[in-house]
Formats: structure tokens, sequence, C-alpha cells
């Protein structure tokens, strides 16, 4: 695996709901290596530690990538007050990503929230193979709904209150009728209670299902061993690492 | 182009820049950035007897011009470390120091017993971390403990044998003396200071593990200090480390008192920040004409 690091320019910003913002970068060298599920790892000026950021769109062409992330804090806040031109110091591409399946005939791609964005590449990848389910709580927070569309990706669209989308309630029920009709694998980002749901449902239906997961990070590529997160693998349960081992693990070798 | 060469016990350093352990783990990962043959030597990550799992996450915390860890010296074993890591680290042309830590002086002297049989540089035996419930900082933070630690590793070692201080100590001099009488033959210091973050909202401590160790700028002061005073205890050499995050800071660390400088969180901040502060020392003191980097240590002079 090779790492780079450089500092590389946002294209193209857009506002994308409250406090959610979608930055295009180029940065060629990182996006011919980039494969869906990795993050770059980002610093925001003036802090000590970088910044996780999932990969939402790979353009090998166009030499970019795409990030949609959201302000959580003060560093996700400095990185968000960048405009156009502007210059970000990112690692990439970092990670393991999400098994691509060329026979697949039907999957599932689940995003909750701010775990949709990774989504985007797979939706990409499976084009009208996919069925994307997005869950928010309302309808403010709806994102990239039409992204999904544009890469012939069937959407489904959850809110919690009903405000907007199809369903009213959590992505688990569209999911429990998709799998019932077939799928070969289900790919999941977003909170963690969503994502056990997810896992437990693929579990019952016996469907292979593979989950993004997020951890405190520091280096953000395996070194210093501080994201860690617990795997059973071999009827062991032991420490691996969101930044090396995933951040995309086996739904059901991750220990909840 | 000034020599930046350092001897420490007899070992000789092209240059006086180490990545601090826990920082690098066995430098796998940061040679996809650079060559290890760049740096003066290479702190590996902190390994016991037995396979550790480390503990639960979260283990990082960010904090004003720092962080904490409470990573928990998750580490393969040493044999696996010898048999898998060390052959590879052997080929960096790099000075590769062994770090080791273990819950009872016995634990400690079987790690360096096996590893004095290998092709290893120097030992740097692991007194001070607080993020394990056994060993670690009980050893660092009282004399009679770090004496007989460091003993039972001298008498299990013939490589060279740093000893890793804790700062979480009321007098690091009183340690520092203690571990030259039990035979050191360098020490090396700060560890991280034991810190604390809670989260407002939920009332919890950020960290699963509590506390953990600080490290990063914020620590650098205290690092200098403790340097300084320890430069001034005793007579074997002090390798300094502490929030270091250019090549002025090292210089400075080495004007307390250090014979050589660890890297430890830029690295997370910066991945080429060793690399980077090297030259940044080597400009430094090609700007004030000195020849050696070897000129500089030691000579603050105290008001």
């Amino acid at each position: 695996m090779k790492y780079l690091q450089g500092e590389y320019p946002i294209i193209h910003k857009q506002a994308l709901a409250k406090d959610v913002y979608s930055f295009v970068i180029l940065c060629p060298e990182i996006a011919q290596l980039a494969c869906p599920g990795q993050f770059v790892h980002i610093l925001p000026k003036g802090f000590g530690l970088r910044r996780p950021i999932s990969i939402a769109g790979i353009d090998k062409q166009a030499g970019t990538l795409r990030i949609v992330f959201i302000i959580k804090r003060q560093g996700t806040q400095t990185i968000a007050g960048l405009n156009q031109g502007d210059y970000l110091d990112m690692i990439g591409p970092l990670g393991h990503g999400f098994t691509l399946l060329p026979e697949a005939q039907h999957v599932i791609l689940v995003g909750g929230g701010i775990g949709v964005p990774p989504m985007l590449p797979l939706a990409a990848y499976y084009g009208e193979k996919a069925t994307a389910v997005s869950g928010f709580r309302t309808f403010q927070q709806v994102i990239l709904q039409e992204d999904l569309e544009t890469c012939k990706a069937r959407t489904i669209c959850c809110t919690e209150d009903g405000s907007a989308g199809a369903v009213k309630g959590f992505v688990t029920t569209p999911l429990e009728q998709l799998l019932s009709e077939g799928a070969d694998a289900v790919f999941a980002c977003g909170p963690i209670p969503m994502l056990k749901a997810v896992a437990e449902v693929c579990m019952r239906n016996q469907t292979y299902c593979e989950v993004s997961l997020e951890e405190r990070m520091a280096c953000g590529v395996g070194a210093c061993l501080g994201c860690a997160c617990k795997i059973k693998k071999d009827h062991q349960e032991e420490f691996l690492h969101v930044c090396k081992n995933g951040p995309v693990f086996k739904a059901e070798e991750v220990c909840w | 182009m000034a020599d930046l060469s350092v001897n420490i016990c007899g070992i000789d350093f092209k240059n006086p820049i180490i990545p601090a352990s826990g920082v690098f783990g066995y430098g796998r990962e940061y040679e996809e950035f650079y060559s290890l043959s760049e740096l003066g030597g290479i702190a590996t990550k902190g390994t016991t007897r037995t396979k550790r799992t480390g503990n639960s996450a979260p283990r990082i915390a960010e904090t004003p011009a720092g962080m904490l860890n409470s990573v928990g010296l998750q580490n393969p074993g040493i044999d696996y470390f010898i048999q898998h890591e060390l052959p590879n680290l052997m080929t960096k042309n790099t000075v590769i120091l062994a770090n080791i830590a273990g819950s009872t002086p016995e634990e400690c002297a079987e790690v360096a017993r096996k590893l004095d049989a290998t092709d290893v540089h120097m030992i740097e035996l692991n007194i001070s971390c607080p993020n394990v419930k056994q060993g670690g900082a009980a050893f660092g933070t009282s004399c009679q403990m770090a004496e007989q630690v460091t003993a039972a590793v001298r008498k299990a070692a013939k490589k060279p044998l740093i000893v890793k201080l804790s700062p979480n100590v009321t007098s690091i001099t009183e340690i520092a003396k203690s571990v030259e009488a039990a035979g050191a033959d360098a020490v090396s210091l700060i560890n991280t200071l034991l810190g604390m973050r809670i989260d407002i909202h939920t009332r919890r401590p950020v960290l699963r593990n509590n506390v953990g160790g600080l490290s990063g700028a914020g620590i650098f002061p205290v690092a200098v200090r403790m340097v300084w005073q320890t430069a001034n205890a005793v007579n074997i050499p002090v390798i300094g480390m502490g929030g270091v995050t250019s090549g002025e800071d090292a210089i400075e660390l080495m004007m307390a008192g250090a014979s050589a400088v660890q890297v430890g969180m830029a690295v997370f901040t910066d991945p080429y920040a060793p690399v980077k502060i090297i030259r940044q020392m080597n400009d430094f003191l090609d700007e004030n004409k000195i020849s050696s980097v070897r000129e500089i240590i030691g000579t603050v002079q105290p008001w």
C-alpha cells in the first residue's frame, strides 16, 4: 500500500444541508488509487490531529475526489470554512474499502445520515443493480438522493418523522422487504445502532453484509493503534483498527 | 551541511531524531511515506512478554495543543516482534531502539534477555506507561521500584539500556539517579503526563480508560524543564522528548541537555515531521555557523 500526503485544491464547494458540505478536491494521484469505502485524513489548520472523512466520489479521469461531511466540532468547522481555491492538507487514500462484487445482480446500500456519502461510490459501481436505502431524522437532513439516482441506483428514502421520503421510520423496514425479494450483499454505513440492526436483519436473512465503522483516530495509517474496534475472527475477539483493518468490516465479525 | 551525527552509549546515530515509541508502530506504515534510513533511529512500539490486546475504545481524545491516549500497550508480544518485525527493521540502516514493558521486573528481564540475543542496537525500558494497571507507571513513580526493575533488566541484557521515565513524579532527578545507580546506560524522557477529559453532555470520560497520557506541543515546556534538570543530575546521556514539533524545538531540547530527541504526536499531524525536523535542525546549525550538532548539547546558560 502506498500513502500519499499533500496539499490539494478544493475546486468545488457546496452546502447540502444544515452543517453538511460537499467538496470536490483535485488530487489525481490519490483519486487514481482510491476505492469505494476508503477515506482521506484531513488536517484542519491549527489542529494537531487529522479528521478522517469518507470518500463520497471518485473520478479517476478528472483526477478528483468528492467528500461530504458534517460539522461536528471545531475541527470540521475549520475545514468547512475553506472555500473553492483553498488547499486541503490531506493523506489518502486510506483504509480497507468495500468488497466489489462484479457478479452481483442486486446489492443494497444502506446509509444513515452522514453515513450516506460513502454509499455513492458503490452506487456508481453497481448502477442499476443497487438499491440505496437512506435514513434521516427529518427532511432537513436529507442529502444525496439525486446523486444516487444519477448513478442509476433505485433510491428509498426514510425519515424518522415521515417528513420526507417514501418511508416513515427506520431503514430496517424497507431492508427486510428487499431482502425477502433477494439480494447478493448489503453494504452499510451510519450510526452504530443502525449498523447493528442492519447486521441482525442480514444475519437473519443469511445475506452477506459489510459495515463501515468510525472511531476516534490519530495516525490514520495503522501505526498508533488508537482507533480500536473489537472484531471476532476464528472465535477469538481482538482489537483491530478502523484506519487500517477497516473502516469496512464483515458485519458478522463485528462485536457490537 | 552541518554534522548531525551523535553517539549515545557507543551507538552512532546519523542524526539525533528518533520517532518515539507508540507513534511509529514497527515502522512499516511510515515506510510508505519515506525511507526509514533518513531517521537517526526508531523507538519501536512497547512490546511485552506475551501479546496484549490493549484497552477498549475510545483510546484517543484531542486536547488544546495535544492529545490524550490510552492504547494500553497493545502489541503482539516479544516472540512475534523478534521473528516477524525485527529482521525487517534491522535492514533499514537506522538505529533500532526496542521499547519493552512488563508487569513485573521478571517479565521485563525475560523480554530483555530475548532481545539481547538479537541484533537490535538498544533496549528502551518503559517504566512509565500510564495506561496499564500493573507495572508501567507504578515502576516509574517510585525510586525503589525503578531501581529494582532497572537492575533486573541490566542483569538480563548487555545491550545499551535506556530507561524511559515518567513525568508524573515529584522529583524526576531522584528517579533518574536511581536508574543510573541500577545500571541504566541512558534515560529518555518525558513519557506522557496523566490527563483526563469529560464529555459534559454524557458526563462520561472521553477515554474508555477514564484517564490517559497527554502528549503534544502543550507538554513541551515540561519536557524542556525535566530534561534540563535530569541532564544536570546524572552522568549518563539523556534522550529528550515531549511535544517536539519543529527543528527549533529539537535544538532547544538539546540545549537543555538532550543528546538525541524523540518525536511523538507530531508524526500524527504530519507523517513527514521527523524528516522535516532533521532538515530544520540542519538549517539552524548552518545559519548559525555551528559545524556539529554535538556542540549545542547542554549549552543553555541559565540565569
